[in-house]
């Protein structure tokens, strides 16, 4: 074990500056949830392929299961706990709430980081845009339908509220 | 599903990254966008020593035109190929073709040069980089040299870049005058792994008749094929739906692909058929309409 390389990651997640001693191997993914505690990025098929691990670095979504803490050292990471601004929910969160669109829940913080995305590229989608756009996230409960239906009725409030 | 040990080395120049792979010799491989290695890693497919990280190498990322080529250094993120205003002017069907790979959190990491070299038959970059005749500048240290497409592929998940070379460039030739293409694709789901994919490139002359034709196809051999048989097929054709129906049909004699879950050898050789037929379709409706 002591022979073993290991490196030192300094970064801010949801605003909060960290430093860790980690392994090179140590995944992005695990590093949020086990060396920060931060339990909210839900870990699915751990290669590249669920996309329940989507967080933001730097402000672009990627998979947490398919980088090393270490390449984030230095950036912005964002985490579906820093996602509520001062207490209140982002209005995709609110959405996701009322129209059911959380089910079992598990592939939530992902879907919320990827609908975040496709609104901010395109803040009226079409229904099959929204599809295509959260393609890369699969939920295992398969009610795609509610998803949507959340997603467009977040875009309309985000629409409406002054920025 | 975790990665097995290995020694990380940051490079942040071209020179850095060439010293460290002399340094480990075969041990080290090149960590670029990650999203297909990562995933290796996790299933411990490949257990690389030491990973040399060039994330970093800012001179690697880039797009420009030049004579006549459009310039993609290799660290270049996917998602930047697809949002560029260069390149959807000087190279429309490479703009398409990168939004068939995987999905947006794939493609803010993924890299141009990443995808290259992992030389994946289906990948959608090395079809555009057969299709168009790119040329590839690799990097060793103190000297460089080039590579086609033909040299470059050499086999599935093989390309011409040695241990101790990087990729530093590609480049693809500027859509010429009077030109139309398509870009078709066969898959589950939009973002997943092509099962065939067809790409095509025309040309017409003043006189409405097809000059140059270009058309390959992914997915269906161990690495993307030209189809020798349909180009020679269209080149001095009207492109009335008799000609593009004879091009691929082609097809199949010319494809080499294998069975696995996702479709028959028969199936493959079948799709790659009508993919590549409505591909040209596209081209055509696009040419005659300039």
């Amino acid at each position: 074990m002591n022979m073993r390389d290991v490196v030192t990651v300094r970064l801010r997640v949801n605003g909060v500056q960290y430093e860790r001693v980690v392994e090179p191997r140590l995944l992005l993914s695990d590093f949020l949830r086990e060396s920060l505690g931060l339990t909210g990025t839900h870990v699915g098929c751990e290669h590249g392929i669920c996309g329940c691990c989507t967080v933001m670095v730097d402000g672009l979504t990627v998979r947490s299961c398919l980088m090393f803490a270490v390449q984030s050292d230095g950036a912005e990471v964002k985490t579906i706990e820093g996602l509520a601004e001062e207490g209140k929910l982002h209005p995709l969160q609110d959405a996701f709430g009322e129209h059911h669109a959380l089910q079992c829940g598990f592939c939530t913080p992902g879907m919320l980081f990827t609908a975040l995305e496709v609104l901010r590229e395109n803040p009226r989608p079409t229904d099959r845009e929204i599809r295509e756009g959260i393609a890369g996230t699969i939920c295992r409960c398969t009610g795609y339908h509610h998803i949507v239906e959340a997603i467009k009725a977040a875009a309309q409030r985000m629409a409406q509220e002054p920025k | 599903m975790k990665p097995p040990v290995f020694k990380y080395r940051r490079a942040g120049t071209v020179e850095e990254a060439l010293s460290a792979l002399a340094e480990y010799g075969g041990e080290a491989k090149i960590l670029a966008g990650g999203q297909s290695l990562v995933p290796m890693m996790n299933f411990r497919l490949v257990r690389p020593a030491v990973l040399v990280d060039i994330n970093p190498v800012q001179e690697l990322d880039y797009i420009r035109v030049e004579d006549g080529w459009l310039r993609v250094g290799a660290r270049t993120r996917q998602r930047s190929l697809e949002k560029s205003a260069e390149v959807r002017q000087n190279c429309p069907l490479l703009a398409e073709a990168v939004k068939w790979i995987g999905h947006p959190q794939i493609r803010n990491r993924g890299t141009v040069g990443g995808s290259l070299v992992h030389g994946d038959p289906s990948a959608e970059l090395i079809l555009v980089a057969m299709l168009l005749d790119a040329q590839f500048i690799i990097q060793g240290k103190g000297k460089s040299r080039t590579a086609g497409p033909g040299d470059f592929f050499k086999d599935f998940l093989t390309t011409a870049v040695n241990e101790d070379e990087i990729l530093a460039e590609v480049s693809y030739p500027m859509a010429p005058p009077r030109s139309g293409y398509g870009f078709r694709e066969l898959c589950i789901r939009h973002g997943d792994f092509a099962i065939v994919a067809a790409a095509v490139q025309l040309t017409v002359d003043e006189r409405g008749r097809c000059s140059e034709a270009w058309v390959a196809v992914a997915g269906a051999g161990p690495k993307p094929l030209r189809i020798r048989g349909a180009e020679e097929a269209l080149v001095g054709s009207d492109g009335s739906s008799r000609v593009l129906d004879a091009a691929a049909a082609r097809v199949p004699e010319e494809v080499d692909p294998i069975s696995d879950l996702k479709g028959s050898e028969a199936y493959r050789r079948e799709m790659a058929r009508v993919f590549v037929r409505r591909a040209l379709e596209d081209a055509w409706s696009m040419v005659k309409e300039r």
